[in-house]
């Protein structure tokens, strides 16, 4: 069976990969009251929220629409009489919505299988409806797709004791019948879906745009449809294949978002069912078994275990709530009773964690639920009379103005109940406190729950020992760069360190040198479908603390439940590992087994050793033990330790298959992990605890040595366990993950050469898709390893090169030899060196380091004359330079690089950090120092309207090859005053680069943001940049149905100014990988003719692009090849601000040594080039675009005859997808925009045109609607155009929109157009502000308290630069985020307001939510307090909080509050100002502390009599002595 | 690494030599050292390069940039700045047994690499490598090391310049026999009496001797292979055979009046030298004396400024050095940049005394001998010579061209001959019927250099021809690594 109709995994597409994403709603009568207008609202919304759905590449295929409701019982007594089937009362029956197969015997099988199960069941069939349905409108794909839909009627037995006990009998017949029919009947591609069967909702749902529908489904035009209450779904998946079953609701929930953890998630169900019992289901419970649907989705996996709880006795809000708890650990405010709630529950369930908003419900209540960063979306309007509204977006149905009682939205971690019998709105408040007060959980943990710290000392501690300690680091692999390079500074700075230009060595499969089993895993990250999270800044939300122990039954928990010893964190010093060795205490017992062999039995003794490690593990279990200790102390001339990782995954994994896993907890005390990347995989793959004994006793002997002299032992101890932990915490984070609880056994990674054989047995359901190593090639790895150790006459450790290059380590492409024949072939126009560097290239280094070294193209093609192919000058048009921003290169270097592509057609990146608007003119001699492409990264620094207009290409970094998922910083003493300028910040302030996009949480969002640019510059292409991974082409994909006109595959080991080590050698993939994978799904998708597919990552010769072209790629990037040209010797010092040759530094006298020119990279471009057409010659084609994709002129080497690589296996790459020979295979197709249904190409160019050609007032006065989205932008686009940077006089256009205006309202609107909103807004309102001015105050109808009620929505003026702000009622979260330059007035906002702000002035006239201020480095903030409670909810860390006193400053608030009167009416702003004096005490000042003593420097250097440039320098160089800085030295 | 901006901060700066004017007055070495702290500041220097050119001893034109032996100054660096001197030394003498001669003798190939020196000065590597040594003799962390366990297999090396005794020290590390073979009466070949003392004085290379032998390395002096030792008994007796002889056929210069008395090749002026020094401090009279002569030394190398040295401290009444090349540009040409060896104009120890003592430089460029002239006695008193220019041949080669005109008779009672070595000698190879290669040097490939007899290899200057001591440490090194392979089945050395 398929997986619900995607196509079979094939090459490197694995359908598991896919995602969605899509809009929520549901409408309600809080009172229960039944009606038809109901059903009609819920379909209104659905067709409101269609933009946030998708469509594959036929217009009128939808990727799934759907509705979930009330059973209507008159309607369907209604038409069961015309069946002669008569219905018991309502609640007495179940109805189920199946899909069945159209073939006829097949589904008579299912019918008789269902019926069968019924029976078994000791229920009643009442009889089968087939469902009417017109299918004339839906696309040509739906239909083929399409199943039998049929409605089976099924009467309660009158032995079922509540409504309760029927909906648990109607789901082990759902059950039942699935499995059976599963096992006995269907075939690959066939259905038998369960869309609903409850007595007290049903499903109507299907591969469906929303207007399609009712449309479809006849049944929803009957008038005798009465509920009250139903969720509508618009779905957007990154695939284009027909799914009817993946479309929402699913039974009990539609969910907008995604599970990161859900391998894990599974795993632990799995594992947790075993020991699975309840009364309610007695016996039954083996027949629902197993819990979770493999084959669905995340939400329907999702789904499948809320159902399990709920039906299992709690409440759906219970379930919920221990599925996806609030942060409570760091909350400072939450009450105790919630805390115990959440603690105990901890012990029973990981969460499953991601960022979702899910609404759901049992037909009786409603309710929805938002994740605890409150990363999606929820708005809701409650009327005068009865009704809620809730959906992704507000304005998705007109109510009157006076008929909104408030508007709300939903809130972090919070939760919205609607009780239709009770007929009233729960809040979350209540309702959790009632559901924590059910039991006394506090008591409980007081009684069970112990603290790691608080069990007796041990009384026996292994002590570090400096005998044979070198010996041992050896047999470890320990290296002199592990010393002095990794855990050196994380002991000294407590921080994972940090290092440059990225990763050129060798894949650890191709390597020489034995290589530690970490080395093969790659971690995954987040990018599009859902976003990375800042760790650091958002601290409130993550977790370190994990508790240990056995689980108990999850479904009957008992008070003692929750035994469990706590732990803060996963990494244990020896003194905590000594502890619970010898814990004794009632329901804890530790054993310790050894995970030793003797090396000289080679590959059988490690299997051997593995399985006596399961035996004795199993053994253990029975008699009672829960922690199990995995120890490999002891290693010596004969026995060897197992790679850790091999034996913790694999018991992880025997004990999972054995259904004994949650009894136990495994822990690891091991000499092998010592950095932080060996720590995230131990984790990821089952172990709760960790003591790295070795790096311990390295560190203590390090200090007797002199290595480290500032700390002692302890400290140095504590410190590294600081950075290993927060290291863990990144690398989760980057998937989006906020605690270490449910990254344990989630299996976030992917390995890169490992045989499916090692993967099968030991790291279960982990992708590795090029095959590999097994287990006699990882057993010859430590064999070489041991040997080295223990032959005694080298006392030193090997230097390690995995950083930096050696003569005698790992193989880099990037080594002295091969960076002086590209310099002198760049510096002397010479092809013949050029020629020298290639074949040395491709003849060693990259067969031993990359992918595309193993290939070789086939020796049986008929050549053409080279004068026939493509010339170099077309070729190089294809050609880019990579995304290096000014500031992490000097201006004479990028400006180089610039000139260097604009002569050959070719393209350069502006980075993210803006451009000097003087580089848009050209040069007296004709040269171009203009960036061709204009990157928006998510801190949006310099991202003006300005800076858009002037783009050829905008491209959207999701994320970066040498450290994906996060996000960057900029130390304030590298922010030189003229780096600042160009970004708009304050010179020596600190800059933050957020790790995600604040408006793109999904994909329907960067759908948005494509959308929102490709309205800021029409004339652009839009690329989005994506980084290699599993699932990269699913995404790519989405990307494409979200109408990039390009998406760029970046590999993983692409160059870096600064990233943690840990991210540039073990995030990501190479190229080859994600670029194969992207053109394969999207030839799959029928999608790779209307986008271009652009890749880069190391490419350094004609063969390497000749091979991205033929895996897929169009066009290329290069950024360390040509930063070597201009002089680079590949130092890796970037980060420091020492480069020697000038390049990667803003210091002036270093700046002086760069000695590149245009010459030198213009000769690399055309060498690559010209060394490209020979090779096409050779291949026989003439043209690029005949030869992408062509994989069939591609062969894998012999190189791969080594006993590492024995077992690669790349013919998934070279895998062509079996499609028709008229689906293109290279971009041929413009993407359609759709910008002229946007009301500024309909109605405001034309309204302005007076303003636009003579630059005349314009006023108007317009309605606006939730679907017209970025409203005002093609506008401001038109004006920048004409008027550039400086824009229009003030308020020259002046428009007034009524209504609800959706998405992107005002964005990136420049000087000169005053946008004012009456009604309210959607996300992302004048996001990228330039300028211009946006008022918003609600309808003057309305009767709502404005400063009580949400009237726009999330991230509101992100990376807004200039302009003015006044928002007359309460904005969403992150109000301001990364704002640079805008004046804002609100009267109050939600969590994480002005995060990572640089500049502006933000005025707050009421609350805000928490964690103001996070990551805050420029601006000032001031916030009316007058409670006296807004420091607990500021975050502390960068920013200072002060009283208002200086009179300017009073004079320039007490303006801007003025305004804010004038413009809105505002009530809060009249009592504040007539006030004034009372109230002026109350505003508390937050200003950065770097600001602050940067703005000191400025007014002395001011003083001094400086001026201008003089004066910000003196500033600058004063400040970046100050060690006291807190955005960074 | 050691610190970030030290280049930026720290200006280059190396010991003075000893006073020219005193130091000829004796045999002792010439150098000095920096104190500490100053070591350390230099050793801030060090840019701690993701790619370090010093280290990697690559081939460019036939030239290697960087070091040939690969040692890693950017570690040991690292480790002076921050005063961790014994780990220093620990990591030195991985890759290198015997720093204590190149920071002496080697011409810092590490330095021309120096990305210091692409953009400034470059890090004073070689005096670093030579205080760590230094250092470390002085504080007593070298001490003998003999292995822990002995294979019992038997391995004899013919040679005892750099590569014989680096190919002893690591056969011996790996738990070999090693007996080394010396023709001589001292054992270290050219570092015993090819180097002058106050290059490299005699008693630092005693030192390293002693110490193998302490750590089991057995010397057999006055013993040549092939003529006092019978080859074949050779192949008999051990169980591998390196042979690390030397390219020590000297480069003869078949001018009319070469046969007169007081010409003599260098080799034989030098070693003699060190020898009656050693033996008698110059009492026994032994040597070839330069006291009172002009003295004019043919060939502009090394070896001929230690011919001026010697001559020097013989007190010569005066000293000329022929070179037949231009004199090298003051700064790099645009066809030897960085990071290949700067080929520019320097002077040495020998060139500073002379200078000191007679005003001026004793180099004379462009300048070809023609002949020898002697006296009745058959003695040589004058050196005919004439200019040369140099013009690119039909072949695109450079070829030297005489100026008519420029004919010049110098006046000369003692003529050295430095114009380096052709090859090493035939007997031993001969009598192994080891092959030889178009240079004639013996046959073997770098990195595996097993010759075409079985289980026999080769190492240094006779199997690469005349070259530099890293080289033949490297070699050396090479060779014990490929000899333990082929001894044991794998190797970890």
């Amino acid at each position: 069976m398929s997986l619900s109709g995607l196509p079979p995994k094939q090459g490197l597409y694995d359908p598991r990969f896919e995602h969605d994403a899509c809009g929520i709603g549901f409408v309600a009568n809080i009172k229960g009251k039944r009606s038809n207008e109901i059903l009609h609202q819920a379909l209104t919304v659905l067709v409101n929220l269609d933009h946030r759905g998708g469509q594959g590449a036929e217009t009128n295929t939808g990727d799934g629409a759907g509705i979930l409701m009330q059973i209507p019982h008159i309607f369907f007594e209604k038409e069961c009489a015309k069946l002669n089937i008569q219905l018991p009362p309502a609640g007495k029956y179940g109805v189920g919505m199946l899909f069945l197969p159209n073939d006829a015997d097949q589904r008579e099988s299912c019918r008789r299988i269902l019926e069968q199960a019924i029976q078994e069941e000791g229920q009643t069939l009442l009889g089968w409806r087939e469902v009417p349905v017109d299918d004339s409108m839906i696309g040509e794909a739906a239909k083929l797709a399409q199943p039998a839909m049929f409605q089976v009627f099924i009467a309660a037995s009158p032995g079922i004791k509540d409504s309760l006990d029927f909906e648990r009998k109607l789901y082990v017949i759902r059950k039942r019948a699935r499995k059976e029919a599963q096992r006995s009947l269907l075939k690959e591609g066939e259905t038998f879906y369960f869309a609903s069967l409850s007595s007290r909702t049903i499903v109507y749902k299907g591969m469906l745009t929303p207007e399609q529908l009712d449309r479809f489904y006849l049944d929803l035009k009957d008038p005798d449809i009465e509920i009250a209450l139903a969720l509508v779904h618009s779905r957007f998946s990154t695939n284009t294949f027909p799914s009817w079953e993946r479309a929402h609701p699913y039974r009990y929930l539609i969910h907008n978002g995604e599970i990161n953890t859900l391998r894990g998630n599974v795993n632990w169900m799995h594992a947790r069912q075993a020991m699975c019992q309840s009364e309610l289901f007695g016996d039954d419970i083996k027949k629902i078994l197993p819990v979770i649907d493999l084959e669905g989705s995340d939400s329907l996996m999702f789904d499948n275990c809320l159902e399990f709880l709920f039906l299992a006795g709690r409440s759906l809000p219970h379930a919920a709530m221990m599925m996806i708890p609030e942060p409570w650990s760091h909350h400072e405010s939450m009450s105790d009773d919630k805390k115990a709630f959440y603690e105990y529950h901890s012990c029973l369930m990981e969460p499953w964690d991601g960022p979702a908003a899910i609404a759901f419900t049992d037909g009786r209540i409603i309710g929805a639920v938002l994740d605890r960063n409150g990363l999606r979306p929820s708005r809701y309007y409650v009327t005068k009379d009865d009704m809620i509204i809730l959906a992704s977006e507000v304005g998705v149905l007109d109510i009157e103005p006076e008929n909104v009682a408030y508007k709300e939205r939903l809130k972090p971690g919070r939760m919205l109940l609607v009780d239709t019998e009770e007929g009233r709105i729960v809040t979350d408040e209540e309702l959790k406190q009632r559901i924590a007060s059910e039991h006394p959980y506090r008591q409980w943990i007081d009684e069970y729950m112990v603290n790691l710290e608080d069990l007796p000392e041990a009384s026996d501690v292994p002590q570090p020992s400096c005998e044979n300690s070198t010996q041992r680091q050896q047999a470890f692999g320990y290296t002199h760069e592990d010393l002095v390079k990794i855990l050196e500074p994380m002991a000294k700075n407590g921080v994972d360190p940090v290092g440059a230009m990225g990763n050129d060595a060798s894949l650890a499969v191709l390597s020489e040198k034995p290589q530690l089993l970490y080395n093969y895993f790659k971690q995954l990250f987040a990018q599009v479908t859902n976003p990375p999270i800042d760790a650091i800044r958002e601290e409130i939300i993550t977790a370190t603390e994990t508790t240990i122990g056995s689980e108990k039954n999850l479904i009957q928990p008992e008070p003692d439940s929750c035994r469990r010893i706590r732990i803060k964190t996963p990494i244990l010093s020896n003194e905590e590992l000594a502890k619970l060795r010898c814990i004794n205490k009632e329901g804890f017992k530790a054993v310790t087994l050894p995970i030793l062999y003797n090396v000289s039995h080679g590959s059988q003794g490690l299997e051997k050793a593995l399985n006596d490690l399961f035996q004795v593990a199993d053994i253990a279990i029975a008699g009672g033990a829960n922690l199990l200790i995995l120890s490999d102390r002891g290693t010596n001339q004969e026995n060897a330790a197992i790679p850790a990782l091999l034996a913790v995954s694999g018991l992880h994994h025997h004990l999972i298959r054995e259904g004994t896993r949650t009894r136990v907890s495994l822990l690891l005390e091991s000499g092998e992990p010592r950095e932080v990347h060996h720590f995230a995989v131990l984790l990821g793959y089952g172990a709760s605890a960790i003591n790295p004994y070795m790096a311990i006793e390295t560190l203590t002997n390090m200090i007797q040595q002199g290595y480290i002299c500032e700390l002692n032992p302890k400290d140095a101890i504590k410190n590294y366990i600081k950075a290993a932990t927060k290291g863990v915490v990144k690398v989760m984070s980057k998937m989006g993950i906020s605690t270490i609880q449910s990254y344990c056994g989630a299996q976030i990674f992917e390995a890169v050469g490992i045989h499916q054989s090692v993967i099968d047995k030991y790291f279960t359901w982990t992708p590795s898709r090029i095959g590999g190593i097994d287990l006699a090639a990882i057993a010859r790895e430590v064999e070489l390893r041991h040997r080295r150790a223990y032959a005694g006459h080298d006392n030193t450790l090997d230097s390690g090169s995995a950083y930096q290059w050696r003569h005698d380590g790992e193989d880099h492409m990037y080594n002295p030899q091969s960076i002086y024949y590209l310099q002198q072939a760049c510096r002397n126009g010479d092809y013949g060196i050029f020629k020298e560097y290639s074949t040395l290239l491709d003849k060693e280094a990259q067969k031993s380091c990359t992918i595309r070294g193993l290939f070789t193209f086939k020796p049986n093609r008929q050549p053409v004359p080279i004068d026939e192919v493509e010339s170099v000058e077309s070729i190089c048009r294809r050609f880019k330079t990579g995304a290096m921003s000014y500031g992490s290169i000097s201006k004479e270097a990028h400006e180089c690089l610039a000139i260097a592509m604009n002569r050959i057609g070719g393209k350069s990146n502006t980075g993210e950090g803006g451009e000097d608007p003087a580089r848009f003119v050209p040069d007296p001699n004709g040269d171009s120092r203009r960036s061709a492409i204009k990157q928006v990264a998510s801190g949006r620094f310099g991202v003006t309207s300005n800076y858009l207009v002037n783009a050829d290409e905008i491209q959207i970094k999701m994320a970066q090859g040498a450290k994906p998922g996060e996000g960057g910083q900029l130390p304030g003493g590298k922010v030189y005053p003229w780096v600042a300028e160009v970004r708009g910040t304050t010179a020596g302030v600190g800059l933050i680069s957020p790790p995600p996009h604040h408006d793109i949480y999904s994909i329907e969002d960067l759908a948005e943001l494509i959308h929102d640019l490709k309205n800021a510059n029409p004339r652009a292409r839009i690329n989005v940049k994506l980084v290699s991974e599993v699932g990269v082409g699913t995404i790519a994909a989405g990307v494409a149905k979200g109408r990039a006109d390009v998406v760029l595959i970046s590999g993983y080991d692409g160059g870096t100014g600064a990233s943690p080590r840990t991210s540039m050698r073990h995030a990501g993939l190479p190229w080859e990988l994600g670029l194969a994978e992207t053109h394969q799904t999207l030839v799959l998708n029928k999608l790779r003719d209307r986008i271009i597919v652009e890749t880069d990552g190391k490419l350094m010769t004609g063969r390497d692009v000749v091979i991205a072209t033929l895996l897929g790629a169009e066009e290329y990037g290069f950024a360390t090849a040509p930063l070597v040209a201009m002089g680079c010797v590949m130092m890796r010092v970037c980060n420091l601000d020492t480069c020697p040759v000038g390049i990667a530094t803003q210091n002036p006298e270093l700046r002086k040594n760069f000695t590149g020119k245009p010459e030198h990279v213009v000769n690399l471009m055309r060498f690559i080039a010209q060394e490209m057409r020979e090779m096409m010659a050779q291949l026989g084609f003439r043209t690029i675009n005949e030869m992408v994709g062509r994989t069939d002129v591609l062969e894998v080497s012999d190189a791969v005859n080594h006993w590492k690589r024995k077992g690669l296996d790349l013919s998934t790459l070279l895998y062509q997808p079996d499609v028709p020979e008229t689906v293109g295979r290279y971009c041929r197709v413009a993407q359609d925009h759709r910008l002229e249904q946007s009301l500024d190409m309909q109605q405001l160019l034309k309204i302005c045109q007076p303003a636009l050609e003579q630059g005349e007032p314009v006023q108007a006065r317009l309605p606006i609607r939730n679907i017209n989205r970025v409203v005002g932008t093609i506008l401001g686009s038109e004006v920048t155009r004409r008027y550039g940077a400086a824009g229009l006089p003030e308020s020259t256009i002046q428009l007034t929109f009524e209504g609800t205006a959706g998405q992107s309202f005002g964005a990136f609107v420049p000087k000169g157009i005053t946008l004012t909103l009456e009604g309210d807004a959607n996300d992302y309102i004048g996001k990228g502000l330039s300028g211009g001015k946006i008022i918003v105050y609600p309808p003057a109808q309305s009767t709502f308290v404005p400063e009580e009620n949400i009237i726009i929505g999330n991230v509101a003026f992100y990376g807004a630069t200039s302009g003015e702000a006044y928002i007359r009622g309460v904005a969403g979260e992150r109000f301001c985020v990364r704002n640079s330059g805008v004046r804002a007035v609100v009267e109050g906002v939600g969590d994480h307001g002005c995060e990572y702000m640089t500049g502006g002035r933000v005025v707050v006239l009421g609350s805000t939510g928490r964690n103001f201020a996070a990551g805050m480095s420029g601006g000032i903030a001031y916030v009316l307090d007058e409670d006296g409670t807004f420091p607990n909810r500021c975050n502390m860390e960068m920013v200072l909080l002060e009283k208002l006193e200086d009179a300017e400053e009073i004079k320039e608030v007490k303006g801007l509050i003025e305004q804010h009167l004038n413009h809105t009416q505002s009530e809060v702003a009249r009592r504040i100002l007539d006030r004034w004096e009372t109230l002026l005490p109350k505003f508390v000042r937050v200003i950065p502390k770097d600001y602050k003593r940067m703005m000191e420097a400025l007014a002395r250097a001011y003083e001094m009599g400086l001026s201008g440039e003089e004066a910000v320098l003196a500033a600058f160089e004063e400040n970046k002595k100050d060690k006291s800085r807190v955005s960074g030295n | 690494m050691g610190k970030p901006t030290g280049f930026m901060e720290y200006n280059r700066e190396l010991a003075a030599h000893r006073e020219p004017l005193e130091r000829v007055n004796d045999w002792q070495e010439f150098y000095s050292r920096l104190p500490e702290e100053k070591l350390k500041i230099q050793a801030a220097r060090c840019m701690d390069c993701g790619t370090p050119f010093c280290h990697s001893g690559m081939i460019i034109n036939g030239m290697a940039s960087g070091c040939p032996n690969h040692n890693v100054p950017s570690e040991w660096n690292d480790l002076v700045y921050r005063g961790l001197w014994k780990e220093a030394f620990n990591r030195l003498v991985k890759t290198n047994n015997f720093p204590e001669f190149t920071g002496r003798v080697c011409p810092a190939l590490c330095e021309g690499a120096c990305t210091g020196g692409l953009v400034g000065s470059p890090v004073t590597v070689k005096s670093l490598e030579c205080a760590i040594i230094d250092k470390a003799f002085e504080e007593g962390w070298v001490e003998p090391q003999p292995p822990a366990k002995r294979t019992g297999k038997k391995v004899a090396v013919v040679g005892s310049g750099p590569a014989g005794l680096a190919c002893a020290a690591q056969l011996n590390k790996a738990g070999h026999w090693v007996t080394v073979f010396e023709r001589a009466d001292r054992i270290g070949g050219l570092l015993m009496y090819g180097i002058p003392n106050m290059k490299l004085d005699k008693r630092i290379v005693q030192r390293r001797v002693d110490l193998m032998a302490a750590e089991g390395v057995t010397f057999v002096t006055n013993t040549e292979v092939g003529r006092d030792y019978p080859a074949d008994q050779l192949l008999k007796e051990f169980d591998a055979v390196v042979l690390c002889g030397g390219a020590t056929k000297p480069r003869d210069l078949p001018v009319e009046g070469r046969s007169l008395k007081g010409i003599h090749l260098a080799v034989e002026f030098l070693g003699a030298n060190t020898k009656s020094l050693l033996d008698s401090n110059h009492g026994d009279g032994n040597f070839i004396s330069a006291a009172g002569k002009d003295v004019i030394v043919i060939g502009g190398g090394d070896t001929g400024t230690d011919c001026v040295g010697t001559a020097l401290r013989h007190k010569c009444r005066s000293v000329v050095q022929l070179e037949i090349m231009p004199q090298l540009p003051l700064q790099r040409g645009p066809n030897n940049p960085w990071p290949q060896y700067p080929r520019i104009h320097k002077i040495d120890y020998g060139q500073q005394e002379a200078a000191a003592l007679y005003g001026e430089d004793p180099r004379q460029y462009c300048i070809m001998t023609k002949r020898f002239v002697g006296d009745d006695r058959g003695y040589v008193k004058e050196v005919h010579t004439v200019n040369v220019e140099w013009i690119k041949s039909d072949q695109g080669r450079f070829m030297p061209r005489e100026v008519s005109g420029t004919e010049k008779v110098w006046p000369a009672q003692l003529v050295l001959l430095a114009m380096g070595f052709i090859g090493p000698e035939d007997t031993l190879l001969d009598r192994l019927g080891v092959e030889r290669d178009a240079c004639t040097n013996a046959k073997a490939e770098y990195g595996k250099f097993a010759t075409s007899v079985k289980g026999v290899f080769t190492a240094g200057d006779m199997r690469r021809g005349q070259s530099l001591v890293v080289w033949a440490i490297n070699e050396g090194r090479g060779a014990a690594r490929e000899c333990d392979r082929y001894l044991m089945g794998f190797t970890n050395l």
